[in-house]
């Protein structure tokens, strides 16, 4: 069951400082940034709404739709990159029948990219929720959805 | 059995948890349990290719890429034996030879560790091991010096700011001393978001108090009571690992309310980044940690006189706060007789791309970087040829062959139109269009400029916008001169450091690989055969017919009976090159031609 906004607040003064850790600490618990919430957010730290959608949408961290059960980051750093990450993120997507970034029907995966994820001597890499996974190719990409595939199918 | 005081250090950097070394060091704590055998976690050795690595103290045995089913042979025979075991040892990827002794093997025996003098060697997560390797010795010394003393030593070793930049630290500390207004703060840089970089990551998780010493070192320097570490969220590690440091250092008494029975108080917070890479720009990063979108304002006023809250802040990067302990315990001179005349101490790389050993060293400034590419890096992987190296991330430039004996200090760098930065160095071989380089980079900044200066927010803009022409294959005459024009508008009319160096990848790219530019634009073709548009797959009269390729062809292009020639369509082909990887490597018929395929047509 996730922390209520009431007593997530409890942990924080009424702050325009706390506005950043306020976010972070209510997609740790929903996954995402439900658009009541802001509002609420915003009354309590007393900055106004707009202000507070400003923030949350400059970052990239934070989400406005829910995410499916599992989060991949595909890391783009240049590292990665050099190494073929394009090729890795188009197979992932292809696997999983995504046309780019974004949640599967069954809301099984949440494909993301992510700037760096500084594993760089294992490029290219992917994290599956926080478990990284390195040196990829096509090949390891496609047994480690169909591996995934078959924990979650039991 | 004597043991003869073993200890095991097993890496436990985010390369190597990676790779189960956690599952590797359950295992032996079994397998070893009752005996008089040290088993310890490390942070990251900086070879995390070679991973998970496992260390056998004291002869020094250097075990790579342990599987946890090679634990009981380990303990059997290396711990039990006393034989190491030689098809376990570290094998060199160029020359196949196996080399057990870890200061033996030429990646590490020619670096110069200072900032990592403890990576890999203590358990960071326990802080008795970190006063036994002399953590805190620096706090203790600089406790009994007077402020003033300690910011001249500083100025003395000649050290400058290690994110990049390359200010002079000392001069820094001196104007937050002299600044006038309380309270004052000290800030670490941990946002390290350059893509292809992990130094920070690394002594973060490595060696925190090497990081904390160095602030805490700071404050009594200029006068602070409390210091923020804005450490980008992507590093959960990371910052578990400074979490229970802090604690640590709490209860040690190295922080919080007079600190070692001086009159001296301060104490440190961990602010999560949000994940933007401007936030990486001091004023930004400032503006951040006060709630706001995390963008630049201009300076003056600088965060010396005006940081954050409006008082006088002290911001420095994690790598220079963790050379100040050793500046104050083996004294400026020292340092300062590390380096070249201008570029003191030692400078951290993150060696990756296509290069054989890549991984995290640490060298003296001033050593070429054919040097590190080379003798370090083991050279270019799988023995393709050298093509250019990315230093700066995407502030910075890339070097062709002709740059190779260029010293890596600030000055050299910077003069062959690249830069140092925070120490990203991703190595690029025959097989990387540069084009496509400049276009990474671009795609890059256009998505981090926060928008703030139009020439920045645009310029990035039709920048990419361009080089996606280019690339696809709709690259027009003038295009060279229109991105040389750009890139000078947005380097001269953007307020910070994002934005003035956005343009260098392309600037540099321009100057030493203009041809490859010029064969996207004029010649129908992209030398490194990397881009769709140029390219077309074709199979040789070698091939033996054994089905693969037509199998693996996600859109049906390839037809042939078994054990016979196979062919490409080439109007079906969608040039997604599964053919190439999939063809088996001793018959190697699939061949990549590029200055032949059709254009893309443009649209009406």
């Amino acid at each position: 069951m996730e922390k209520s906004l009431e007593t997530i607040f409890l942990d924080y003064e009424g702050k325009r400082e706390n506005i950043i850790p306020i976010l972070q600490k209510v997609q740790e618990e929903y996954t995402y940034l439900p658009e009541h919430m802001l509002a609420e957010i915003a009354e309590y730290t007393h900055v106004p709404p707009s202000d507070i959608y400003g923030v949350a949408t400059f970052y990239a961290q934070f989400r406005f739709t829910p995410t499916g059960e599992n989060i991949i980051s595909v890391c783009r750093g240049t590292a990665c990159h050099v190494r073929g990450a394009p090729r890795i993120f188009e197979e992932l997507i292809d696997q999983l029948n995504l046309k780019g970034e974004g949640t599967t029907e069954d809301q099984k995966y949440t494909v993301e990219t992510v700037a760096c994820v500084g594993c760089c001597a294992l490029a290219p890499v992917l994290t599956i929720n926080e478990e990284v996974h390195g040196d990829l190719t096509k090949q390891k990409v496609k047994k480690l959805i169909e591996g995934k595939g078959d924990q979650n199918g039991e | 059995m004597e043991n003869n005081n073993r200890t095991i250090l097993i890496c436990r950097g985010t390369g190597c948890e990676s790779t189960k070394s956690p599952e590797i060091q359950a295992a032996l704590q079994e397998s070893l349990a009752g005996t008089d055998v040290e088993v310890k976690f490390t942070g990251c050795h900086g070879m995390c290719q070679q991973g998970p690595i496992v260390i056998v103290e004291p002869e020094d045995t250097f075990y790579a890429k342990v599987k946890t089913k090679d634990v009981a042979k380990i303990v059997e025979q290396h711990i039990h034996n006393d034989q190491v075991v030689e098809g376990l040892v570290y094998q060199d990827p160029t020359t196949k030879q196996r080399i057990s002794t870890y200061h033996e093997i030429p990646f590490y025996s020619r670096q110069k560790r200072l900032v990592l003098r403890n990576c890999g060697k203590i358990n960071p997560e326990e802080i008795e091991d970190s006063l036994a390797a002399g953590s805190y010795e620096g706090l203790k010394q600089a406790l009994g010096m007077t402020p003033e003393l300690i910011v001249s030593e500083v100025k003395a070793s000649g050290l400058r700011g290690r994110g990049g930049g390359g200010f002079s630290t000392g001069m820094k500390w001196g104007f937050c001393q002299d600044a006038t207004g309380d309270p004052k703060y000290v800030l670490c840089n941990a946002d390290e978001g350059d893509p292809g970089a992990f130094m920070d990551r690394s002594v973060l998780e490595g060696d925190p108090h090497a990081v904390l010493e160095g602030m805490i070192i700071a404050a009594y320097a200029i006068g602070a009571r409390q210091g923020f570490i804005y450490c980008r969220a992507e590093y959960p590690l990371a910052i578990k690992r400074l979490q229970i440091a802090i604690e640590q250092a709490r209860e040690k008494g190295f922080l919080g309310e007079k600190i070692l029975g001086s009159d001296f108080s301060f104490d440190i917070e961990i602010f999560h980044g949000a994940g933007a890479f401007v936030c990486g720009e001091e004023t930004a990063l400032i503006t951040s940690i006060e709630g706001n979108r995390g963008m630049p304002r201009s300076r003056p006023p600088y965060p010396a006189n005006a940081g954050l809250y409006g008082k006088p802040t002290l911001l420095n990067n994690v790598k220079t706060y963790a050379n100040i302990p050793l500046i104050i315990t083996k004294g400026s001179k020292w340092f300062a007789g590390i380096g070249t005349e201008k570029s003191k101490g030692t400078a951290v790389f993150a060696l990756t791309g296509k290069i054989a050993n890549s991984g995290l060293i640490e060298v003296p400034m001033g050593v070429t970087l054919r040097e590190v590419i080379y003798d370090i890096g083991g050279g270019v992987l799988d023995g393709k040829k050298f093509k250019a190296v990315q230093t700066g991330g995407p502030s910075g430039g890339c070097l062709p062959e002709s740059f190779l004996d260029t010293p890596v200090d600030y000055d050299s760098l910077i003069a062959a139109g690249s830069m140092m930065g925070s120490g990203g160095m991703v190595v690029m071989d025959e097989d990387t269009c540069m084009v496509d380089v400049a276009r990474y980079f671009l795609d890059f900044t256009e998505m981090e400029s926060c928008g703030k200066c139009v020439p920045c927010r645009l310029g990035t803009k039709q920048m990419l916008s361009i080089l996606e022409d280019i690339v696809e294959g709709r690259g027009r005459e003038g295009d060279i001169e229109r991105l040389e024009e750009i890139a000078r508008g947005v380097k001269l009319g953007s307020l910070c450091g994002l934005g003035q160096t956005a343009p260098n990848p392309v600037l540099t790219t321009l100057r030493y690989f203009r041809d490859e530019y010029e064969a996207h634009i004029n010649g129908n073709a992209c030398p490194a055969k990397q881009c769709k548009a140029f390219i077309s797959f074709h199979i040789l009269d070698s091939c033996v017919g054994c089905g693969l390729c037509r199998k693996n062809c996600p859109v049906e292009a390839i037809f042939g009976e078994q054990k016979e020639l196979h062919t490409i369509d080439q109007d079906i082909c969608i040039q997604c090159g599964v053919c190439y990887e999939v063809c088996p490597p001793k018959v190697f018929s699939v061949e990549i031609r590029t200055g032949e395929a059709k254009l893309i047509e443009e649209p009406a």
